[in-house]
């Protein structure tokens, strides 16, 4: 930034804090408190069966060392980066795929108003309803089974909800169908910005898809990309809704698809403020560090 | 390498590269329309039928469903009203009011500045589930119950726009352009709507559809803030549709209802996404 | 999906004539609406998930006008409707929250009434916050007509009664006339009930059917609240989760007949448990009410069992129960005397009850009524072949024994359910790996628990 006479720069400066107001404002009043308490009440015992109240109990780090111990915050965890992995790689590649074809002036894809408008739709449709037609594809009489068993892939119906890399694999697919279109249009929106005539330029100096794509496209996306990379990061840690409405809560078979939201989720049912605000504590720890992670990775620096 | 080489093998190979994008393409369309077709197929089938499991034709029942949900006693067309004018409401303040705040931290330097953008960061990686129970316990409080504040005024602070448009701000807005305005004299506020709004305008659309139809497809909190039947959203009627009693129960109406209640927003996205669509389009054909 | 709230059709006949015996003699207790009688409130709310009371408050409560979808009146009284889909446990979350601040609330702001399901009924019966039937003035004579499990659901720990139905939903066992006719030789009640008359012989017959290619049931789930309704202790007891022998029954006979192929896994109302409402779907029998069988078994397509008439009804192995809703008073209310009102009108007053059958095609919560209609030939089911199966569905309602009903059944049947899959599936290794994962389950929703 410029720096002009001080007194310019204050006076400019302090509209810095009155364009904050607005969300400094409703963030204080509709979540700070809520937030805060959560934290306070990681300490205490603190739920309810039925309607009884239990607590609150001051308990120290006692729920803390719960989860610590009874490891299953290292298995959901697991599972969660698993299924948010299987989804997110295709996801990115395929994003900055088109990305890079819609961009590319050699192709001079045809159609192009028409591709970019489709990739965005399935994110309309709601995940419960998505869910419902997912169910009706994959039952064991369902089209997928009929289809693979005519092609004598398989001689029996396979039960897509019974094996573990099957729901596994499911989660994810639905998940990058529903979201891929979100990280591409996010990706096209940060191209606009991009000067063609730099791919113009390049295209006469010889320069290779490839080369264009790499020396050009991503270095002038690396805002948007830190941005995707991040969000998706902490959209997966905080994966719920496909897998809860696909496993009806369950996270089966044998919470192989569990993650750290559904377990957090079940003890929301008895308002169990105390565990699932240790929870909450160890989720923020453990998105922190990994965004912390990935920004600097990405950025190369240290965020300004 | 030299550029006469580089530029041969691009030639050569355009054919098969473009061959490979268009399949590609074509397999991710299908991907992506197939749902609605298999919604509307599903919405002409009466609930009997649809105990048969997938069937890849269309039957004959849609307006039998229709004149169902129509003639049943929800409020459908409140319904997709009160759906639209919360999720408008919500798409806009929560994209312009985090364009003021990232053009806060992007342009000015203040003492705080460090600490509220990684403050705001940091917001983001809360759960939202973890603060929805204080939310509601709040939201009794302040006497806001059975209302669409507590469901559009939170969409003010929304981090996760906030960050983008501080991104997109990071490549695209220069100082120069700012600084410029205020040589011309113009107030802060002008500079502001006048000069950066506009040239937000793709990353505004982008955040528009995405925070419309997250509000769209919301059912948690309005499902516990709304209990008027005329006060409520599109996905709380589905899901009341849904948990019916035996006697009305009927999929065939669930699925009409579903596909009713997308049809609004893909006419809005199509609408916004001239704005992304036709800007990346325009470079194309200039290339 | 399957806590739905249930109605019950009896059929499509016209039931009013058959009735008229037994109804019309019994006017309203208290005359007209009772808003008058006291310093009663001048705003009644009702907290329910689907519009099913609703309807029967408005088509069969003497005075009761319609303001809007959500507001009516009864004389001065503003009635005032809030309704929470049950998704997600929307209902009960949104019930908890206000029931909790009861106290702190303003009379017209209070809970009056509310509705729930039998599976979590003494989550709420169990504590001062609903009220007694008999305070609310309602005696148990008035009651003696009613079946005895729809009292045993809303009974509390300490033998007080504390909400009553309108409806029964006891259930049969619906089989597949054509499988029966081939593989056991004959198609006719009295014979088939032989092959299902207990678990053991069940479990025969089930080799039998899947020696001619079908499967027993649909689905091991389709069994499960046979075996449950039929414990002989609390799931919980001193604070300690217990397994009921008739429960571990059910994972031992699900088991054998999952390794054997002659059911599967599938969860109720998903397509793999609905295909064998059609022949080639190869499923004998399912076990369901009279709402099953007429509204959910896909009647209305040609080429379905039930289109052709092709089920026949037995009373099984066990009696059992599916769905209902019943009406609670809230504790606090400012409304007592219009709460008692409805209640007594709605579940009690013959001649309404005589209406609700006839409008609504409910199976109604009354034994006079419903055995009369039993023996009536109008009522003979088409879906069953013309089979009239009422007196069978009123012996399964008075053999329904719910006094072992407790407060974590929610939770535990589900949570049981779930983990009871992996280890039909083979993805617990041994039954007590599915058992351990069942309760690290329920101690996450009932904490304070132990095993």
């Amino acid at each position: 930034m410029k720096k002009a006479k001080r007194s310019k720069i204050v006076s400019y400066n302090k509209w810095g804090y009155i364009f904050l107001i607005p969300f400094v404002v409703v963030y204080l009043v509709f979540q700070l408190i809520p937030l805060f308490s959560t934290i306070y009440n990681s300490f205490f015992e603190n739920y309810r069966s039925g309607l009884k109240q239990i607590g609150p109990n001051f308990v120290g780090f006692e729920n803390y060392r719960t989860i610590l111990t009874n490891g299953d915050l290292l298995t959901y965890t697991k599972n969660t980066l698993i299924m948010w992995g299987l989804g997110v790689v295709p996801q990115i590649i395929i994003s900055l795929l088109l990305g890079a074809w819609f961009t590319d002036p050699s192709l001079r894809l045809k159609f192009q108003r028409f591709f970019k408008t489709v990739i965005y739709l399935p994110n309309l449709i709601m995940a419960s309803a998505f869910s419902m037609l997912f169910f009706t594809l994959f039952a064991d009489s369902g089209p997928i089974n009929s289809i693979l068993m005519q092609m004598g892939i398989i001689s029996q119906p396979y039960t897509f909800m019974s094996h573990v890399w099957s729901v596994r694999f499911l989660v994810a697919f639905l998940n990058f169908i529903m979201w891929f279109g979100n990280t591409t249009i996010l990706l096209m929106a940060g191209m606009m910005g991009i000067d063609i005539s730099l791919f113009e330029a390049a295209q006469v100096d010889g320069a290779r898809a490839g080369q264009v794509f790499f020396r050009i496209t991503v270095p002038l996306l690396k805002p948007i990309l830190v941005y995707v990379f991040v969000t998706s990061l902490i959209g997966g840690l905080q994966m719920f809704d496909v897998p809860q409405i696909l496993t009806d809560g369950t996270g089966d078979p044998m919470r192989s698809s569990m993650t750290l939201i559904m377990y957090l989720n079940k003890h929301l049912y008895s308002k169990n403020f105390g565990m699932g605000g240790a929870l909450s504590v160890f989720l923020f720890i453990i998105t922190g560090i990994l965004s912390m992670i990935v920004y600097r990775f990405a950025t190369g620096k240290k965020e300004d | 390498m030299n550029a006469e080489y580089m530029k041969e093998e691009s030639g050569a190979n355009v054919h098969v590269r473009r061959a490979i994008a268009y399949t590609v393409l074509v397999v991710i369309s299908f991907l992506c329309l197939f749902w609605f077709y298999i919604l509307i197929i599903n919405a002409t089938r009466s609930k009997g039928e649809l105990t048969q499991g997938f069937i890849p034709f269309p039957s004959s029942h849609l307006l039998d469903n229709w004149k169902g949900l129509i003639s049943g006693t929800l409020p459908v067309w409140k319904g997709l009203r009160n759906s639209l004018g919360i999720a408008l409401c919500s798409a806009a303040l929560s994209t312009y009011f985090s364009a003021m705040t990232a053009y806060a931290i992007h342009v000015y330097d203040f003492k705080l500045k460090k600490f509220m953008f990684t403050f705001i960061l940091m917001i983001m990686m809360i759960p939202t589930q973890v603060t929805a129970l204080g939310f509601l316990q709040l939201i009794g409080k302040m006497k806001l119950d059975d209302s669409f504040i507590p469901l559009i005024i939170p969409s003010i602070a929304a981090p996760a726009v906030f960050f983008y448009m501080k991104q997109y701000m990071e490549s695209t807005l220069p100082m120069a352009l700012v600084e410029a305005a205020r040589i011309d004299g113009a107030g802060e506020f002008r500079t502001f709507n006048g000069i950066v709004i506009p040239l937000m305008k793709p990353a505004i659309a982008v955040q528009a559809i995405f925070t419309f139809v997250a509000s769209w497809n919301n059912y948690f909190t309005p499902a516990l803030v709304l209990h008027t039947d005329t006060k409520k959203t599109l996905p709380i009627l589905i899901a009341q549709l849904r948990s019916a009693d035996w006697l009305k129960f009927d999929m065939g109406q669930v699925y009409v209802m579903i596909a009713f209640s997308i049809f609004p927003v893909v006419v809005m996205y199509l609408i916004l996404s001239k704005y992304i669509v036709a800007g990346v389009a325009l470079g194309s054909v200039k290339g | 999906m399957k806590k739905k709230a249930l109605s019950l059709i009896l059929c499509s006949a016209v039931v009013a004539g058959s009735l008229a015996g037994c109804g019309g003699s019994s006017a309203p207790a208290a005359d007209g609406p009772v808003a008058d009688a006291g310093p009663e409130g001048k705003t009644l709310n009702i907290y329910c998930w689907n519009e099913e009371f609703k309807s029967r408050l408005t088509d069969h409560y003497p005075g009761y006008v319609v303001v809007d979808g959500t507001h009516g009146t009864i004389g001065d009284v503003n009635v005032v409707w809030n309704i929470t889909p049950s998704d997600d446990n929307a209902y009960q979350k949104n019930l908890d929250e206000n029931l909790l601040k009861q106290d702190g609330a303003a009379a017209d702001d209070r809970i009056d009434m509310f509705l729930v399901e039998a599976d979590y009924a003494l989550k709420y019966v169990d504590t001062p916050y609903t009220m007694s039937v008999a305070d609310l003035g309602i005696t148990e004579a008035e009651l003696a007509n009613q079946y005895q499990y729809t009292k045993d659901v809303m009974t509390d720990s300490s033998g007080v009664l504390k909400g009553l139905s309108w409806q029964g939903c006891p259930g049969v066992l619906i089989y597949n006339r054509e499988a029966a006719e081939a593989v056991l030789g004959s198609q006719e009640p009295a014979d088939v009930q032989e092959f299902v008359k207990d678990w053991a012989t069940w479990n025969d017959t089930a080799d039998k059917m899947k020696a001619a290619g079908y499967n027993m049931v649909a689905t091991v789930n389709d069994a499960y609240r046979v075996y449950s309704n039929n414990v002989s202790g609390k799931w919980v007891q001193d604070g300690k989760i217990v397994i009921d022998k008739n429960v571990e029954q059910w994972v031992k006979d699900s088991k054998a007949l999952v390794d054997k192929g002659e059911t599967t896994t599938a969860e109720l109302w998903s397509d793999d448990w609905s295909k064998g409402f059609y022949p080639d779907g190869k499923v004998f029998c399912y076990f369901g009410p009279a709402w099953l069988i007429n509204f959910s078994m896909a009647a209305d397509v040609e080429g379905s069992i039930a289109n052709q008439g092709g089920w026949g009804a037995v009373e099984g192995p066990q009696g059992f129960f599916w769905g209902g809703t019943w009406i609670c008073g809230a504790t606090g209310t400012d409304n007592p005397l219009l709460v008692a009102d409805i209640m007594r009108q709605l579940t009690t007053n013959e001649q309404i009850m005589a209406d609700i059958v006839k409008k609504d095609s409910d199976f109604v919560n009354n034994k006079a009524a419903m055995e009369a209609a039993a023996t009536k030939d109008e009522y003979a089911f088409a879906v069953l072949g013309g089979q009239n199966p009422l007196s069978m569905f009123c012996a399964g309602a008075g053999k329904i024994d719910l006094s072992n009903q407790s407060e974590y059944d929610q939770g535990c049947n589900e949570e049981f359910q779930h983990a009871m899959k992996n280890y039909f599936d083979g993805n617990a290794a041994t039954y007590e790996d599915a058992l351990a994962l069942f309760y690290q389950g329920v101690k996450e929703k009932y904490p304070e628990l132990s095993y």
